[in-house]
């Protein structure tokens, strides 16, 4: 029986090493320092993904400072006051919430942000974005908070703090690598997203920082070139993705080295 | 005016108004606590907005098709925009079947690694392990479906696909044309996709199952494998719940099936055969349809596919919540 398992779990892990094997040699074929800074050209001129590079950083900005205060503020909420009935709805609904496809948040934000707007824009993205990462925040924040020792509470009350001193100046601060880690994971997950993108930030085939205009992205970009019926952008494509999946992985190595040994 | 007796009073009723309606906010009466919780407040029913404001914005924008079309906007079989007809069961059966493969492959596969990780591995292999296993879930879905045009789905057309045939062949699911681009190739990947996150769970509850119970197994002279089996029994119901959340993101998962499906409205029993998911008709179609009717049609899928999954997670997170919170542990899973 432990054999089975064990081929189990071999397996999993084999198919994760080929996929992440698979894109490094694929991917440093095409990658150039001119593939990293350059936008994007008709097949054949070569061409690169400066511009979905700084679109993506602009989109992960904006979604991360619409999305981290609010996340964590709902997460602090549940935490200090969420013991009752309202909490537990609360609780329920961002649970759910992590649970709805992303193409979904995708067509509610068109339906609220771009219809009103008449266009795609990077705001429009930015806002998608922030919607998926809400409910992750919330939640990590408010387990973060629930580790923290009841005596330091107790500790600052006893002194005399109001409730509001107590949660900002001392549970919030000794949860707040905790607090950190679950932003940096949101952030790497929303990363990779793709279908909440399509028709909010399209994509561009230009450099542009505008919120007002439509942003390329590094995952629209995969996209578009690994459907494409070119083998230079394909290649593209692989390249691409090492970028991308550098940026995704270092995270997630980076945050389980740091949380290692605390939780 | 006999303002000079009123004015005190005045005073008094708003200061006590006031001072109930910091209360409601905060007992301890602080002005700064109310202002506190008063805002983390406003984040908390943001999220009931969030959800809220979906029903409402995908409702609203799906009148138009709703009103038209009716309940044979579920049960029509064809869909083509340009001739106005929007039937929406292709993708339905699409969405269900290639869901169903990808739970049939990932349960067993994420119950042998949960078992593993848990009941049997040493901790200094179990830990490296289950970080591996959990790095799946972070590769995003547009990366699996690169991966699964140019290998998966050349290998299961030339490895997989033709042996099933051979062995297989007079079952109708295994008939047809061979392309690589299909519902199994599209079951696949999500089984890849899901399994992570299945797996997860199911570590969770099987942790969360009290040691008592393996020790009154093994008490009793059960094996090793008896004593699982114990464990199994008792986080029933998580398990469950895992599996349920797993379909729940195999329902909504759109780039990789989108990448690998083939793309084509039809019903075929075939698995072989080309299909198309309802999350992948919203991606591929959203921004060419110029016609309101085309437009609001799809808003009705984006809808059907809110509800779907949002009872499907609810469910699911009733079961987990009830094992993994009646013993203590701490659900780590997102």
């Amino acid at each position: 029986m432990t054999m089975l398992t064990a081929f189990c779990t071999i397996a999993a892990v084999g198919i994760l090493l080929i996929i992440l094997t698979y894109i490094a040699l694929q991917g440093v074929t095409s990658l150039s320092v001119a593939f990293l800074i350059d936008s994007p050209k008709p097949v054949g001129e070569g061409g690169g993904i400066g511009n979905a590079i700084l679109g993506s950083l602009v989109l992960l900005l904006l979604a991360s400072g619409i999305g981290l205060p609010v996340g964590i503020a709902i997460g602090i909420y549940l935490s200090e006051f969420g013991a009752g009935k309202f909490g537990s709805m609360v609780r329920f609904v961002t649970d759910t919430l992590t649970g709805i496809p992303s193409i979904v948040t995708g067509v509610f934000v068109y339906t609220i942000v771009v219809i009103p707007l008449r266009h795609f824009s990077a705001l429009a993205g930015g806002i998608a974005l922030a919607m998926i990462m809400i409910p992750i925040v919330a939640r990590t924040t408010e387990e973060m908070i629930k580790l923290v020792p009841h005596s330091l509470r107790e500790g600052a009350l006893a002194l005399g703090a109001p409730q509001w001193r107590v949660t900002m100046g001392v549970v919030v601060p000794a949860a707040a690598s905790g607090i950190a880690t679950g932003a940096m994971l949101a952030i790497a997950r929303v990363s990779g997203e793709t279908a909440p993108l399509l028709f909010t930030a399209f994509g561009s085939r230009f450099f542009s920082y505008y919120l007002d205009e439509p942003i390329a992205s590094l995952t629209v970009q995969i996209y578009n070139y690994a459907i494409s019926p070119y083998d230079e952008w394909h290649a593209q494509a692989w390249a691409a993705t090492l970028v991308l999946m550098t940026l995704i992985l270092s995270i997630n190595i980076a945050v389980r080295f740091v949380t290692r040994k605390k939780f | 005016m006999t303002g000079n007796s009123e004015d005190p009073d005045d005073k008094l009723k708003f200061v006590g108004l006031w001072a109930r309606l910091l209360n409601a906010f905060s007992p301890t009466g602080n002005p700064g606590d109310a202002m506190f919780r008063g805002l983390l407040f406003t984040a908390a029913l943001l999220s009931l907005l969030i959800v809220v404001g979906m029903i409402v914005a995908l409702a609203g924008q799906s009148m138009l098709s709703i009103r038209q079309f009716g309940f044979s906007f579920i049960t029509g079989t064809d869909w083509n925009p340009v001739k106005g007809q929007f039937g929406a069961l292709p993708f339905i059966y699409g969405t269900i079947v290639s869901s169903l493969i990808a739970i049939l492959i990932s349960v067993p596969l994420s119950l042998g690694i949960a078992i593993f990780l848990v009941e049997q591995a040493p901790t200094y292999l179990a830990r490296p392990l289950g970080f591996l296993v959990e790095l799946l879930a972070a590769i995003p879905s547009v990366v699996y479906g690169l991966w699964g045009i140019f290998v998966l789905a050349p290998f299961l057309r030339v490895h997989v696909e033709p042996p099933l045939q051979s062995w297989f062949g007079w079952l109708p699911f295994f008939q047809g044309p061979i392309t690589g681009i299909g519902l199994l190739t599209g079951g696949v990947i999500l089984a890849i996709m899901v399994t992570p996150i299945i797996s997860a769970i199911v570590r969770d509850v099987l942790t969360a199952v009290p040691s008592s119970q393996r020790e009154a197994a093994l008490a009793l002279g059960a094996t090793k494998w008896e004593t699982t089996r114990v464990v199994l029994v008792n986080g029933a119901p998580g398990i469950a719940g895992a599996v349920i959340l797993g379909l729940g993101r195999a329902l909504g998962e759109t780039m990789a099936v989108t990448m690998v499906i083939g793309n084509r409205p039809q019903i075929s029993l075939s698995l072989f055969a080309p299909s198309y998911t309802i999350a992948s008709v919203i991606a591929n179609e959203f921004t060419e349809a110029t016609e309101d009717i085309y437009l609001s049609a799809l808003v009705e899928l984006g809808l059907i596919l809110f509800f779907v999954t949002f009872v499907v997670n609810a469910i699911a997170r009733l079961l987990v919540w009830n094992v993994t919170r009646k013993t203590g542990g701490v659900g780590r899973a997102a």
